[in-house]
């Protein structure tokens, strides 16, 4: 039903959000290089457009979903249509609250004084980004996602290779506009037979009918495909981790945070639009989900570079949410509504629940970065004496991210947990409980991964110069990380307080709702709060107890030194490193890991120094892609001598296919457009 | 019911350090002395407890944080799982994750701890300890599975009654897989034989132990204490597995119930006595075993 403009307050609130940020940058790109005022006015507008926008998403959470906006395309016969929905608004939101806090963060960590050439651009991109994943939230058909997600696609490219004079940067862009190609040419067909399938490129529902089976069938693939690659689903997932870790780390928070999510949101999209899914989609997406859940964090583990470690705990996250909407698709494909409440209320949650606590940590990266300027843990250590409220505030989010509780990342899991139990005591399902076992070890692994990481960054003594001189961060970047600490204990706290919000998008999710149980009945909201209470008081009683003990020893006997078992000689090298710590696990996975390993084989009676180094890349991209690759390239080597480079040539083909088309068409073809 | 949950209370925070001086009462059995006082450990976590501190230099807060908040999860952990035939002080469908989580937060303090004195032995233990901890969880979970489709319910409370209706006599295949993966399990979780050695003096095979090596006075009287507790809360769950508990109602129930722990504190010391520690790289092997062992119960109980 289209409307006039003003018809929906959600949709103009999200609208000029959008308008806000696209224009956050321009007032820079006017000033100098060097101009402290660019960064200043990018950061209020944005803010601003996120006050905006947080109030939409809001409205928009509680509204229905009315289509009230058509905006006339260039292509004939089709017309952009905008509308602002539950889920639509569910998955906008954090793009409002991460966007604004990166904006904030960046003001300290990337200042024009110190980053005077790249400044303008990255904030004018980061401007145009933040607007194109508030319009996929809004678009509500295939011309508008589209175009909304190329720009978010392209400006996402040109954030990645920020930094361009460094090689590993513009090797991460190129790879990351590779993959991102693959995404674009799928979304084009998905939405090509969507329209086959529906008549028209507006989100419908997409029926079950004779002979409908294949194209459906086409329509889940290519959404698999372009989204899991789009989300750094497993295999995948290759261009992830570097164009995460190479971009600035608040850009490396918006991307792991959120704009991987708008992969999410696709997906959960086009799942609820195809009506009636066969029992195989849901098992393919736990397949999946198990998949990229379990060696996302084994990859993670074996990683030292900081940046890249938290992007594979994203392909995680993503495996975690993954299992969620997987069980949804079961359970609408069999008929239990609960297990789709519990499922997707997990998946979703997990969402918001990863925007918080990824950005969070992230930005802790970030302060690491700026304090020792060293990307590699294994140069860094004891950190925590020097940047206190920086390793307190990651220390809350390595928690939430383990999934343990009182935290947001139990709650989640908790839901998915509960979904899959439900399974396990169904007569003759017992086989959709299997990924609880798999998600368990992914938890404890998760722990591993974020004790080493912690441990071993700002735990101990430091392991180089850089690290004993840390300095705190700035208010500016501490700020940001307080605000989504303090949403990581709020939601693990009084879960209740989301419920609402959850129920809502879920309601929305499918056309064909399932008379359903609320989630408040299916899942215990409201005893976390006592839970949460009650373990925050127990340690705060028992630390009180022995702290005053504590203080006094430490006054009667100050500067003792660690127990070294008798060895007189410490050093801080004799420390256990991070990859010393997680070899115990990675050693398992050593034929997925594939790890480059230069250890000295000494031999001789007096041997000379050597070096031991061990370095683990990405193994899908290096031994299958690649070789692979270089295959394609030496097959398909006489076609491409064909084109040789000769703009004459390029000519006479497209005239050789404009004569084609015309005799086909005048022959008596099916009519164009 | 405010009688059973202060019953409750009392032998959760009281009993623990008697299942340590029952497994060192067998074990000095075994080897032919008297052994320690059966309330030895009692008097160890007293004796600490008035102790001084020493604290490494190295060390941040969390090191004084650590200790406490894993006793808080254990405690909490405990309140969980029912004893005999009354019910569990908290129970609420899904608390078996959180049961399962709370030991991994207590996990994450634990070995961060470690981490925090920069000692290289300690970072081994704690890198020991995470590196078997992620092969017992998949085993955990399965058992929970399994239960609550015996049972048909998703809370602790409920799955351990599973084996009140005779389910011992139907389902026994599947009881005594699950029995043999949680028995494993608590061996490795507890640090005992054949997975580390409470009583080793020697830094590079320790697990446990070695994480704690820092640690002084009041600190390490809340870890030991801790250590016990999580024996107990476990020996708890077996317990209920292992036999139908709650088929005797009421008090006798629940002086059945203490003896039973203690029994089973008995059997943990004769495998202590008999059985050498197993290589760290073999260790691995069993914790699989136990994955294995309660996934064949899961699938022998989804027919």
């Amino acid at each position: 039903m289209p409307g006039g403009l003003f018809a929906s307050e959600p949709l103009v609130l999200l609208l000029a959000a959008a308008g806000f940020f696209a224009g956050s940058g321009v007032p820079g790109l006017l000033l100098g290089w060097r101009s402290a005022w660019g960064p200043r006015i990018a950061t209020g507008m944005i803010v601003l457009g996120s006050l905006l926008g947080l109030a939409g998403g809001i409205l928009a959470l509680r509204g229905d979903a009315a289509i009230v906006l058509a905006v006339p395309s260039p292509l004939p016969g089709v017309a952009a249509e905008l509308a602002a929905d539950p889920l639509g608004g569910f998955f906008a939101l954090p793009v409002f609250l991460v966007g604004a806090l990166g904006s904030i963060y960046g003001l300290s960590y990337w200042p024009p004084a110190r980053h005077p050439r790249y400044g303008r651009r990255l904030r004018f991109c980061y401007g145009l980004l933040l607007a194109s994943l508030t319009l996929i939230t809004v678009a509500h058909d295939g011309i508008a996602f589209l175009v909304a997600w190329e720009v978010m696609a392209l400006t996402n490219f040109f954030l990645v290779t920020t930094e361009e004079e460094s090689a590993p940067a513009r090797h991460a862009g190129w790879l990351y506009l590779l993959y991102s190609h693959v995404t674009i040419l799928s979304l084009f067909a998905l939405f090509l037979v969507q329209r086959e399938l529906t008549g028209s490129f507006a989100f419908q529902a997409i029926a079950n009918g004779p002979g409908a089976q294949g194209l459906r069938m086409a329509v889940f693939v290519l959404a698999v495909v372009a989204f899991g690659i789009k989300a750094g689903v497993m295999p995948g997932h290759s261009w992830l981790p570097s164009a995460h870790a190479a971009a600035p780390s608040h850009v490396s928070a918006l991307m792991s945070g959120v704009v991987i999510k708008m992969a999410i949101y696709g997906l959960v999209r086009t799942c609820g639009l195809l009506a009636s899914p066969p029992l195989a989609w849901g098992v393919t997406l736990l397949v999946l989900g198990a998949i990229a859940a379990f060696f996302g964090v084994v990859f993670a583990l074996a990683q030292h570079d900081i940046k890249r470690l938290l992007a594979y705990h994203s392909i995680e996250n993503i495996g975690i949410i993954l299992l969620g909407l997987g069980l949804a698709m079961v359970g609408r494909s069999v008929g239990r509504a609960d297990w789709v409440v519990l499922g997707l209320a997990g998946a979703l949650l997990h969402v918001w629940n990863h925007a918080l606590f990824k950005s969070l940590l992230f930005f802790g990266a970030g302060s690491v970065v700026h304090a020792t300027g060293t990307r590699d843990i294994e140069r860094t250590g004891g950190l925590a004496k020097r940047m206190p409220a920086t390793a307190t505030l990651f220390l809350l989010g390595a928690i939430a991210i383990c999934g343990l509780p009182p935290l947001n990342g139990f709650v989640s899991e908790l839901f998915v947990y509960l979904g899959l139990a439900r399974a396990a005591t169904t007569p003759g399902a017992a086989w959709a409980a299997l990924p609880a076992p798999v998600l368990a070890a992914t938890g404890a692994l998760a722990v591993a991964c974020f004790i080493k990481v912690f441990g071993v960054v700002f735990l101990g003594v430091p392991r180089s110069a850089a690290a004993g001189k840390a300095h705190e961060s700035p208010r500016l970047m501490l700020f940001p990380m307080a605000v989504l600490a303090l949403a990581c204990v709020v939601i693990g706290a009084v879960p209740a307080l989301v419920a609402p919000a959850l129920g809502s998008a879920v309601a929305a999710w499918t056309r064909d709702p399932l008379p359903g149980p609320p989630l408040a009945q299916l899942a215990p909201l409201g005893w976390l709060p006592w839970l949460a209470v009650a373990l925050i008081t127990a340690t705060g009683l028992l630390v009180a107890m022995v702290a005053a003990r504590c203080r006094q020893s430490r006054r009667r006997q100050p500067g003792l030194p660690t127990w070294d078992c008798g060895y007189a000689a410490s050093s801080p090298r004799i420390q256990y490193t991070a990859s010393s710590f997680a070899q115990i696990i990675t050693s398992r996975f050593a034929w997925v890991l594939r790890p480059e390993v230069h250890a000295p084989s000494s031999q001789e009676l007096f041997p000379p120094p050597e070096r031991f180094h061990s370095h683990v890349e990405d193994s899908f991209l290096d031994k299958l892609l690649r070789p692979g690759a270089r295959r394609a390239l030496r097959l398909s080597a006489a076609v491409r001598a064909l084109p040789e480079g000769q703009l004459q040539r390029y000519i006479f083909y497209i005239l050789v296919v404009l004569v084609v088309l015309l005799v086909w068409a005048i022959a008596g073809g099916p009519p164009i457009g | 019911m405010i009688a059973s949950v202060v019953a409750h209370a009392f032998l959760l925070v009281f009993m623990p350090p008697l299942l340590f001086g029952v497994i060192n009462k067998t074990k000095a059995a075994f080897a032919g002395r008297t052994g320690p006082s059966l309330f030895q450990a009692y008097y160890d976590v007293a004796k600490l407890m008035r102790k001084e501190v020493a604290l490494s230099a190295t060390t941040t807060g969390l090191f004084v944080v650590a200790p406490a908040a894993t006793l808080a999860a254990t405690l909490m952990a405990g309140l969980l799982v029912p004893l005999a035939s009354f019910a569990a002080p908290i129970s609420f469908a899904g608390d078996f994750v959180l049961f399962a989580y709370l030991f991994g937060l207590g996990r994450f303090f634990t070995a961060a701890a470690a981490l925090d004195t920069g000692s290289p032995f300690e970072g081994m233990g704690a890198a020991r300890e995470v590196g078997f901890a992620w092969l017992t969880e998949p085993a955990v979970f399965f058992a929970f599975l399994s239960l609550s489709r015996l049972s048909g319910s998703l809370s602790l409370d409920g799955m351990l009654r599973a084996t009140e209706r005779g389910a011992w006599l139907e389902r026994t295949a599947p009881l005594v897989l699950l029995a043999a993966g949680i028995f494993v399990v608590l061996l490795a979780e507890c640090s005992r034989i054949p997975v580390d050695d409470p009583n080793t003096h020697l830094e590079l095979t320790m697990i446990h132990e070695v994480m704690v090596l820092d640690h002084s006075g009041p600190l390490l009287g809340l870890i030991e204490y801790g250590a016990a507790l999580k024996l107990f809360v476990l020996s708890v769950l077996l317990l209920h597995v292992m036999a139908p508990t709650a088929r005797i109602a009421g008090w006798p129930g629940f002086a059945l119930f203490a003896l039973g722990l203690i029994g089973l504190s008995i059997i943990i010391g004769v495998v202590e006595s008999m059985m050498a520690r197993l290589q760290l790289l073999h260790v691995p092997t069993l914790l699989i075993a136990s994955i294995l062992s309660c996934g064949f119960a899961f699938l022998l109980l989804s027919r």
